[in-house]
């Protein structure tokens, strides 16, 4: 008895090849965004565990130089000799790959280095790193393969990376934890060195989060709407087969084993449409980690592998999402199939027709949510109540569509018996529509809300660079000697000069960069504040005040007139906060002089020149100072180049973007050829009275075309505030970055284009099946239907 | 006594409150009997038939099949029943759309594990379906139809045959080509058969005719 049911239910799936198509499209697009994503986030979060066990960082407490970056060799024996127990590393970047070189001898035990390949480092001379990294260094130096090493990152003995640049001095000195109880104090042995505590080191993780946050709520959406598909394809393949059950069950199958069939036959099918998606979620994340990898480098110099390894955790959890996603489906058609009357008439539409009132009571609750977020935008605080905001914000807009879609059907034009037919019909096809309708909002105001935020991100962006960017060359030289003589030969020349100094050092306890700036026309006509003193630069330049930028204050919660540490015993009040973005860290400006006097040792390498005539100067230069071509870098380059790490930095938001919205075209088209199916009853009699086929077809399109319109319309002012709540709410919390909002009509207007087309296109296959259903399928109407 | 009824009551709400449909109605009907269910539309005489087959329960009496109560079975005995022991002919056929004419002639043999095909040869060929086995339903004429529905009932053996409307939706030359082969087969297998109709030609052919008329038995 078993197979015969099982063969008779899948006999249905045999065929209708396209809702077996469709159905699993749908979990597979479904599953695919979500687990794609997740192994995105898993990838790049195995990453830094990686690079966090492998180097240490962010385990131990460090000893770092107060200003620039080399400790000597001097220092550390002089340590060890006084009984600190401290652990030589050199950091060398060459070629965009991080050299470390450690001592395998002294490292603490719970970071200590063997390669996968049994090798260990205290009795070799080899490098080793990732693939990736052999391949960037090929021709330069051999690196032996270690899949364990973390991405960008080579390894080897500290002798052999001193060696390997000409280096015999030291980068920093990790405190092991366990330190002999009596031991001096460290002003009195390196009186140049600081402890960075290891909480201090930038937590690569905890900047990340708020990135993997972004595109697990992206994913979420995706899955959501991935959800629609299969909730419309579980309804179709029950709704057709609803005359099928009614005989198995007449015909002697019991209930409880055609329900339990049910159950196989979809978990069957689920398991395919779970598998699909992972494999599709695995090409997705593969397309995707390389502009991943660069966003989290671009935003937060965190390296992350570009490559892609399949994970036994993100299958499962896909494949549990998948069921838990169609069971949820299931629930209620099984809860319908207990509830069917044997004898009950084969009615297809009694489940779609809900009543109105139930349709206001989901709108109560969608404005009691909406009222949630009117809440939370007020009074909440930190990233979890930020997106908290955005998902009711959605919810809310979503549970209140259906309604209000109905209530703006009310004011359609028109006359005539037939116009009011078809706004009738419109009407009352809104239960068995508004699932897909959500969906479509969902996606078009996903899109308005995210692309107004990056394309707002853009111009502030842009205006930004104008900002930071307004010399017209910039020139670096490698010596101190160099340094002087371009500065006085630009000098003499009677051009603006604007050195570049700068050192590290924590500010309020964290790690962030000092500037000295000489203050001249450029900064004071080219600098916008988000908030200053009405004489910033006077008080910059006479060294009364600093300024600092937006991830600082607003990490630690100060604004103008608040004061800050810059040197030790010095703190100085904020006259202005810059905006800063594409930049994790915290920076504070203050005037040269001042700048000089704190830290003499550093010197300006790097300067910036106000010229109107770039080509001659940037001649003259060379020629006369004989400073490398590579060492002059023009201002139009930089920023070309900036802007392309900016279009990066949102391809991945972009790629999300269009495949949410095809995934929502989808679920509109499974809603439609679901509805279709069943509206042969409805239509038949109005073909019978008169209408051609064709124009109940022109009019199938023109009603998806007019509830498109409207799911557009309200998707705007809902994209809209979501764009608000991501510029003022999540980029704050999440990045530091309050950002002006910019409106962008012509690129709604263009969206909106593409949501209707893609309704269209839905809407075209059942209206074309209209059109060409045979006169003998509409007749069968009257002699079949009870 | 293979079917026996005894003062059946059945009801349904409706707008006004309940409907009385059936008002203490008691039949019997001997293995291998022919029986035509009369009556005018909302007599009762489909609610009956459902009965009979224990796809309704009554609200009050008694119903045996083969001297079992049915009325005192769970949903899977009654199912367990129906399809070992009842065949059913729907007016609308019923029959399984994704399925082959073969198939659905087989498949409620096959629920109840008793497939013969050597027997359901010889009702395709009775039938004169044997051109048809590959297609599906949708290709075939509703007189087609009809005579595949006939067949699956008739193809498990079953000791009761219920039939409602076998011929409501056929021409008079196919109703009649086809209630002739049913009877034939009926005949054949020894089944007793309740037939629900309208029509006096069909009512004519059974061995017996009751008249329905308001919830009782005329």
């Amino acid at each position: 008895m078993t197979n015969t049911i099982l063969r008779a239910l899948l006999s249905y799936w045999w065929r209708s090849p396209l809702q077996l198509f469709t159905f699993l499209m749908g979990l597979a697009l479904a599953t695919g965004l979500w687990s794609g994503v997740q192994a995105i986030n898993s990838e790049a979060r195995t990453s830094y565990d990686a690079a966090a066990a492998t180097l240490g960082e962010g385990q131990f407490d460090q000893l770092v130089p107060r200003v620039g970056d080399q400790i000597s060799q001097s220092v550390y024996i002089d340590l060890r000799r006084a009984g600190w127990l401290v652990s030589p590393i050199l950091d060398v970047t060459f070629k965009g790959v991080r050299f470390v070189g450690i001592d395998p001898l002294t490292t603490p035990t719970q970071m200590s280095f063997s390669s996968d390949s049994g090798f260990s480092l205290e009795d070799t001379d080899l490098i080793f790193g990732n693939a990736e990294v052999a391949s960037l260094l090929e021709g330069f130096v051999e690196v032996t393969i270690d899949k364990s090493i973390p991405p960008g990152i080579a390894i080897a003995d500290i002798g052999v990376v001193q060696r390997l640049f000409k280096r015999s001095d030291l980068s920093r000195l990790m405190i092991i934890p366990e330190q002999p109880i009596r031991r001096p104090d460290l002003v009195e042995i390196a009186p140049d060195l600081v402890v960075q505590p290891s909480q201090q080191i930038a937590d690569v993780a905890a900047l990340t989060d708020s990135f993997h946050l972004n595109l697990t709520a992206f994913g979420f959406l995706s899955f959501a709407v991935g959800l629609f598909i299969v909730h419309s394809t579980i309804g179709l393949a029950f709704e057709q087969r609803r005359g099928m059950i009614r005989t198995l069950r007449s015909l002697g199958v019991p209930l409880s084993k055609l329900l339990a069939l049910v159950i196989v036959e979809m978990g069957l099918l689920v398991l395919v449409g779970a598998i699909l998606g992972i494999v599709m979620g695995y090409t997705i994340a593969a397309m995707l980690l390389p502009d991943v990898a660069a966003t989290v480098e671009g935003l937060y110099g965190a390296r992350v592998s570009g490559t892609l390894s399949l994970r036994l955790e993100w299958w499962l959890s896909g494949i549990g999402l998948a069921f838990l996603g169609a069971g949820m489906a299931l629930a209620v058609r099984i809860w319908q199939i207990m509830q069917m009357p044997l004898l009950s008439a084969v009615q297809p539409r009694a489940w779609a027709i809900a009543s109105a009132k139930r349709i206001r009571g989901i709108a109560i609750l969608g404005m009691i949510f909406l009222g949630f977020s009117g809440l939370l935008a007020l009074i909440g605080t930190g990233l979890g109540q930020a997106f908290a905001l955005i998902g009711f914000l959605l919810i809310g807009s979503a549970l209140v569509l259906p309604w209000l879609t109905i209530k703006l059907l009310d004011f359609a034009p028109g006359k005539g018996v037939v116009t009011s037919w078809f706004w009738a019909d419109t009407r009352q096809q809104m239960p068995g529509l508004s699932l897909a309708l959500i969906a479509l909002l969902l996606a078009v105001s996903a899109n308005i809300g995210v692309s107004t935020m990056v394309s707002s991100f853009r111009v502030t962006f842009v205006s930004f660079l104008d900002q930071r960017l307004a010399p017209e060359l910039f020139v670096r030289v490698e010596e101190e000697k160099t340094a002087s003589a371009l500065e006085k030969y630009l000098l003499e020349r009677e051009l603006e000069v604007l050195p570049l100094l700068t050192v590290e050092r924590p500010v309020v306890g964290q790690p962030a960069k000092l500037y000295g700036v000489r203050v001249g026309r450029t900064y004071r006509e080219s600098w916008q504040f988000l908030g200053a003193d009405p004489d910033v630069w006077d008080q910059v330049s006479k060294g009364e005040a600093v300024i600092v930028n937006e991830q600082l204050a607003r990490r630690n919660n100060l604004w103008v007139s608040d004061e800050v540490d810059i040197a030790p015993g010095l703190n100085l009040p904020i006259a202005a906060v810059v905006g800063d973005y594409g930049n994790p860290q915290g920076q504070v400006v203050m005037g040269e002089l001042l700048f000089r006097k704190l830290y003499p040792n550093a010197v300006a390498t790097s300067f910036g020149i106000r010229t109107t005539d770039t080509v001659n100067l940037r001649k003259a230069i060379q020629a006369d100072l004989k400073v490398p071509d590579s060492g002059i870098i023009n201002q139009a380059s930089i920023k070309s180049m900036s802007l392309e790490v900016f279009e990066r930095t949102f391809a991945v938001t972009a790629a999300l973007n269009i495949l949410t919205l095809g995934v929502a075209g989808f679920a509109m088209l499974m809603s439609l050829l679901t509805l279709a199916g069943m509206r042969t009853p409805q239509l038949a009699p109005i073909w019978a009275l008169g209408l051609t086929r064709t124009r109940l077809g022109v009019l199938e399109l023109a009603r998806a075309l007019g509830l498109s319109l409207i799911v557009f319309i309200c998707a705007v002012p809902l994209g809209l505030a979501l764009a608000w709540a991501l510029l003022n709410v999540v980029n704050v919390e999440a990045f530091g970055w309050q950002l002006p909002m910019f409106f962008f009509p012509a690129d709604y207007a263009f969206l909106g284009g593409l949501a209707i087309l893609a309704t269209l296109i839905a809407a075209a296959w059942p209206a074309i099946q209209m059109v060409q259903k045979p006169p003998a399928a509409l007749l069968k109407v009257f002699s079949n239907e009870r | 006594m293979l079917l026996e009824l005894k003062d059946i009551t059945k009801s349904f709400s409706g707008v006004d409150g309940d409907v009385e449909v059936l008002r203490g109605v008691s039949l019997g009907l001997d293995a291998g009997e022919t029986l035509a269910l009369t009556g005018e539309s909302g007599s009762g005489k489909s609610t009956i038939l459902h009965i009979s087959a224990g796809l309704e329960v009554p609200d009050g009496g008694s119903l045996h099949l083969e001297g079992v109560e049915i009325n005192g079975l769970g949903e899977a005995e009654r199912a367990n029943l129906r399809r070992s022991e009842v065949g059913i002919v729907f007016q609308q056929f019923n029959l399984i759309p994704s399925l082959t004419v073969e198939a659905n002639i087989g498949f409620q043999a096959s629920l109840a594990g008793r497939r013969d095909k050597t027997f359901e040869s010889e009702l395709v060929e009775a039938l004169g379906l044997k051109d048809q086995l590959k297609k599906y339903p949708e290709l075939l004429s509703g007189g087609q139809q009809q005579r595949v529905a006939i067949a699956r009932a008739l193809a498990v053996r079953p000791k009761l045959l219920l039939a409602d409307e076998p011929t409501g939706n056929l021409d008079e030359s196919t109703a009649s080509a086809v209630l002739t082969a049913m009877l034939d087969l009926v005949g054949r297998t020894g089944a007793a058969l309740m037939v629900v109709t309208h029509s006096a030609a069909l009512a004519e052919k059974m061995d017996r005719r009751v008249r329905l008329k308001g919830g009782v038995l005329l």
